[in-house]
């Protein structure tokens, strides 16, 4: 069984199902260390896959499963460059990001979110990738990045108005508002609603599930009906970098970072 | 058809129809909404019931930080069977407040 302990996720395989756990406190913010490893995870993905056949993406914490993009880290590192710089920064890690998230959305294996907690900006893209998402009825789902004067950067639009009605995607991006779990089934996001603390045990039974079927037909029905949307992928990052450029976004991410409000993430 | 009518009578007595009529009216009042969410504060926050008022600040009375704040409202969501848009929240600190938004939505 191959094993990686990261600093802020650890993987390993066992019976055909390989599980890849978040753990960088407070809330698995997605910053450059998380990236470096889940490039780590993305390169051993494909010899993984060809052993196992199932991915289940979950946190270890209490405080849910991503809060998303390390927005403090942005903010910090896009105060020591000069403005080009800067925005070449954030190309960059978005064109990682987003080599990462589209190796495991096109995985040839049935990949499963357990989620719980939070699931913001970044962290929903995250779940998003994934086949099935199965939710803790304590989940939140929200894209909040309007407020900072930008748009979701991993990929979120183009998957969400792949899987939902597009009405949904603009109600989610448009109002900033968050969907509880059972919301997030409604609209045909969420496949399965648990029990609090539950998401990764009925992940599990699901992938034992998968674990059943050929692996080769299930790789095969995956592929030809879940599209990789590269075109408006690549678009969403060339939108996210020009918004990038405007002065209200370091205004929004300052406003963020220095907020003390209860609902930091609403405008 | 004699039994089918002796039924429909049976059903319409008028003891019958009040009680009816009180299950499709009958809809909690704002007081009773706070008492719940008073209650449920109290639950989860491990507070004593009777050390929250209507008009305390809940931020301050429970200390709870925007994480938990959050799961307060996804608990009052899935408790009342409703969708609370986070926007309606904002500026929003008192239970009673807090309670008359919920009433808004039952």
């Amino acid at each position: 069984m191959k094993t990686y302990q990261g600093q802020t996720l650890s993987w390993g395989a066992n019976n055909g199902v390989i599980e890849l756990e978040l753990h960088r406190d407070p809330a698995n913010e997605i910053g450059s260390l998380t990236l470096e490893e889940l490039e780590k995870f993305a390169a051993s993905l494909k010899e993984l896959a060809e052993h196992n056949h199932a991915l289940i993406l979950h946190s270890s914490l209490k405080s849910g499963f991503s809060a998303g993009a390390d927005l403090r880290e942005l903010f910090e590192r896009s105060q020591q460059m000069e403005k080009n710089a800067a925005a070449r920064g954030v190309r960059e890690f978005l064109e990682r990001i987003h080599g990462v998230l589209n190796a495991i959305d096109e995985a040839p294996i049935t990949t499963i979110a357990a989620v719980h907690g939070v699931t913001f900006g970044g962290g929903f893209e995250l779940a998003l990738v994934c086949d099935l998402i199965v939710a803790d009825r304590m989940a939140r789902f929200c894209f909040p990045e309007l407020r900072l004067g930008l748009i979701p950067g991993f990929g979120g639009i183009p998957r969400l108005k792949r899987d939902l009605g597009n009405a949904v995607v603009r109600d989610l991006l448009l109002t900033g508002r968050s969907f509880n779990t059972t919301k997030a089934q409604q609209v045909g996001l969420v496949s399965q609603v648990v029990g609090e603390g539950e998401s990764l045990r009925a992940a599990r039974a699901t992938a034992s599930q998968v674990t059943k079927f050929d692996r080769e037909t299930a790789a095969t029905a995956k592929k030809f009906i879940k599209p990789i949307p590269r075109e408006e992928l690549k678009r969403e990052i060339d939108i996210f970098c020009d918004l990038f450029a405007k002065p209200a976004v370091e205004a929004g991410l300052r406003k963020f970072v220095e907020s003390t409000d209860a609902l930091p993430y609403l405008p | 058809m004699a039994v089918w009518t002796i039924e429909v009578r049976s059903l319409c007595t008028a003891e019958n129809l009040t009680s009816q009529c009180d299950k499709l009216t009958t809809m909690p009042t704002t007081d009773q909404t706070l008492d719940e969410v008073l209650s449920l504060a109290a639950a989860h926050f491990k507070v004593a019931r009777d050390k929250l008022a209507p008009d305390d600040d809940f931020f301050k009375t429970l200390g709870i930080d925007s994480l938990q704040a959050l799961d307060l409202l996804t608990r009052l969501e899935n408790h009342f069977r409703i969708e609370l848009p986070d926007y309606e929240l904002q500026g929003v600190s008192d239970f009673r407040t807090l309670a008359s938004r919920i009433q808004a939505r039952r």
